[in-house]
């Protein structure tokens, strides 16, 4: 049957493959028509406003009259956006720090190098993000409050997921325990992050540490948003790790302890370097949510990717080009996360093969 | 000593009484921290603010409200904007991402790519950014109300959001809608009696299907009684702003679009998840028996994937009741948006954050007692 088909003309295989997937049925016919209609309008108006309307040179006067996509917003303010009120002169070094931050990611993606050597090209890739953020050695210094844009949310979003997966790691082991405190501390911890907002935890770090300090003791608002995310997402982590460890079968400890090794022995080269295994997709998922999550610190005045944008918007100069803007960052965004789903879900298939 | 901590129990005893002092002393710490620090700022503390005169505005309340009442009446304000926001969203949310869901599965080709787009776009976009999207549109994208357009007889759109005719005697009407959603449950109770008779009997009543609908009669009834009022009050241009009618704001508007349509994609993979569990053979068992379609949905399939689809679909509810929190950002006078005020007018921080966390740990607990009555009554019970 299909040999028939490939033989036919293209018009006529394009015919039959139309009459299969959207006019089978009377119903499917009209919902298709329907939605052609839909999908026209949406690529003309669409085309309309980028090409048609769109400006390319000019000021925002001559964007307001065009009523299209105004372009000339987007390469005054993109600088703003991407880097926030980072020093003109220097933009070259927050541009090498992602660029190693998302080389370092892109190397780490491959399951077969996940060993020594990537711990070691990590602890490199942090010293040289750092020191070219912030200066020293030879570099002008920037304070982090200088920090922002598209480097800061990256740089919220990796420490965020590196630092809360170990933090993970113990509150999961603590809510397997039999030793019933630490258990319960455990569980305490975990339903009353996961029970509130983000933006609750980012109050308090924002109005509540400074509070928490002995006098004198003071941390920068960076470092405190940090951290908050960082207790934030360990209690997903937590929950995410925990199912991996539910999932090893009781035979492997039952193994381990007649073997003569210890809790701590058994945990770490048996248990959960697989349980680790397991959950990788889970983990990817939980890392775009806190990825987007890590806008969220806008609210208490951090100059992430999606503040900048919001700031670039109330230049007197510029204003009602919010279209522009939102649809410029969300592509942004949508590029890591969709890169990141994509990931996950190629891992999950790879995993899965393997089991078989 | 050494002893001791070879001994599994007495090492488990003091492992655990070691967390316990550290964690104790850790919070007596950042406790005594905070009264050093509170001390010196000269702020006071406990709940004392609650009597205290508010002295701002809510742009929207769903009771009277003036700037002289309390802080108590303030923040009440704010839960029940939450709880609005939250339960009408949460039931569009699930309407929208049901159908898209179903949607995805659906044989026409063009239908399924649209809603896979429609997922995938919406998930990896952070939902404040779409929130600050919808509001731009509903305020820069829309007219003055000057020229605001009118898309239906007495209905207008305008960067002041929505106004709609409201009915006069609003007590009436919300009684009545409010039974109209009890008939609505009691619907599908006696639905579900019927059904459970005619299992254990086998005889059908088809008069008993048509009373059913008789139910639908008891709202209509209580709207007679109360007068049957069908007086509306309709908005119209007075100056710079619209008199009469119901105003629905562009904040309410944003945040409501915001998060329906964010929640609605994680919805919708939910309901897809929950309906592909179900193995092929069942439909295909269920057609060889005669079954209908519509029946082998309602009786096969939906019965065994709610199981499937209920708790993470909970999880869900949950997540777009803290998410409506975002409205602080956007200007919509939510529970937390309504705090935070709170807390710079008093500097009350403490008191602040922790009854945010009250709040909203309430709303999990509750769902989360849901959810276990909900795997109690719908387990698989084995024979």
């Amino acid at each position: 049957m299909t040999e028939l088909i490939s033989k036919k003309p293209f018009f006529e295989r394009f015919a039959i493959w139309l009459k299969k997937n959207l006019f089978n049925t009377p119903t499917n016919s009209v919902i298709s028509i329907f939605l052609l209609a839909f999908i026209w309008k949406g690529i003309e108006g669409l085309f309309t406003w980028i090409f048609i309307k769109g400006v390319w040179s000019g000021g925002a006067s001559v964007c307001r009259e065009a009523g299209g996509f105004c372009f000339p917003f987007l390469f005054e303010k993109t600088r703003f956006i991407i880097f926030g009120f980072y020093p003109d002169g220097q933009l070259w070094r927050p541009t090498c720090a992602m660029l190693i931050l998302i080389g370092t990611l892109f190397y780490s993606k491959e399951p077969n190098r996940w060993n020594k050597k990537l711990a070691y090209l990590w602890s490199i890739s942090t010293f040289f993000i750092f020191w070219l953020m912030g200066g020293g050695l030879g570099l002008t210094e920037v304070t982090n409050d200088k920090w922002g844009g598209l480097p800061l949310t990256l740089l919220l979003a990796t420490i965020g997921i590196v630092c809360s997966y170990p933090l993970g790691i113990v509150l999961a082991l603590m809510r397997r325990s039999k030793l019933k405190v630490l258990k319960s501390i455990s569980v305490v911890y975990i339903e009353i992050i996961r029970g509130v907002p983000l933006i609750s935890v980012l109050f308090m770090s924002s109005v509540m540490f400074p509070l928490f300090l002995p006098e004198g003791v003071n941390f920068d608002k960076l470092l405190r948003a940090q951290i908050a995310i960082i207790l934030f997402v360990s209690a997903y982590m937590a929950e995410v790790i925990r199912g991996g460890l539910s999932s090893i079968p009781k035979g492997q400890y039952e193994a381990a302890h007649t073997l003569g090794l210890s809790y701590f022995d058994t945990m770490r080269s048996i248990i959960i370097p697989q349980a680790i295994r397991i959950v990788i997709p889970p983990t990817v998922n939980t890392a775009i949510g806190m990825f987007k999550d890590t806008s969220l610190v806008l609210i208490i005045a951090l100059f992430d990717l999606l503040n900048t944008t919001k700031t670039s918007l109330r230049d007197p100069e510029w204003l009602g080009f919010s279209l522009e803007a939102y649809v410029f960052v969300g592509l942004i965004y949508f590029v890591f996360c969709f890169s990141m789903s994509k990931y996950s879900q190629r891992l999950e298939r790879e995993f899965g093969m393997k089991e078989r | 000593m050494l002893k001791n901590f070879r001994d599994e129990k007495k090492r488990a005893l003091l492992i655990q009484v070691l967390g316990l002092f550290s964690v104790f002393a850790f919070i007596g710490y950042l406790f005594h921290n905070t009264q050093m620090n509170l001390a010196k700022l000269n702020i006071a503390t406990g709940f004392g603010f609650f009597e205290l005169e508010a002295g701002f505005d809510i742009g929207e309340s769903l009771i009277e409200y003036w700037s002289d009442d309390t802080y108590l009446k303030a923040l009440g304000v704010g839960i029940l904007n939450t709880l609005k926001v939250a339960i009408i969203g949460n039931i569009l949310a699930v309407v929208l991402g049901v159908l898209i869901g179903l949607g995805h599965l659906s044989d026409n080709w063009m239908l399924k790519k649209i809603c896979r787009v429609y997922i995938e776009t919406v998930r990896n976009i952070p939902l404040l950014l779409q929130l600050f999207l919808w509001y731009a549109l509903l305020t820069e994208g829309l007219p003055a109300v000057k020229e605001a357009i009118e898309i239906l007889p007495s209905v207008f759109l305008s960067n002041r959001g929505l106004n709609i005719p409201s009915p006069v005697d609003i007590t009436s009407f919300s009684v009545s809608l409010i039974v109209l959603i009890f008939s609505v449950i009691g619907y599908f109770l006696l639905d579900s009696k019927r059904d459970q008779l005619v299992n254990e009997t086998g005889v059908e009543s088809p008069l008993w299907e048509k009373l059913n609908f008789l139910v639908f009669l008891l709202p209509i009834i209580t709207w007679a009684l109360m007068g049957a009022s069908t007086e509306f009050s309709v908005p119209k241009l007075q100056g710079f702003n619209f008199t009469g009618g119901y105003n629905l704001t562009p904040e309410f508007a944003a945040l409501l679009f915001g998060l329906v349509i964010y929640t609605a994609a994680f919805n919708a993979e939910i309901t897809r998840a929950g309906i592909q569990s179900i193995p092929k053979g069942q439909w295909e068992a269920s057609h060889s028996l005669g079954l209908s379609k519509v029946d082998t949905i309602k009786r096969i399939i939906l019965p065994q994937s709610l199981r499937v689809i209920v708790p993470p679909l909970t999880s869900q509810v949950l997540n777009l009741t803290k998410n409506s929190s975002l409205a602080v950002a956007i200007g919509f006078p939510d529970f937390v948006a309504i705090t935070n005020t709170t807390m710079n007018q008093t500097g009350q921080a403490v008191e602040c954050v922790f009854l945010i966390m009250i709040v909203y740990l309430t709303f999990s607990l509750l769902t989360s007692l849901f959810m276990n009555w909900f795997n109690k009554r719908f387990a698989i019970v084995e024979r």
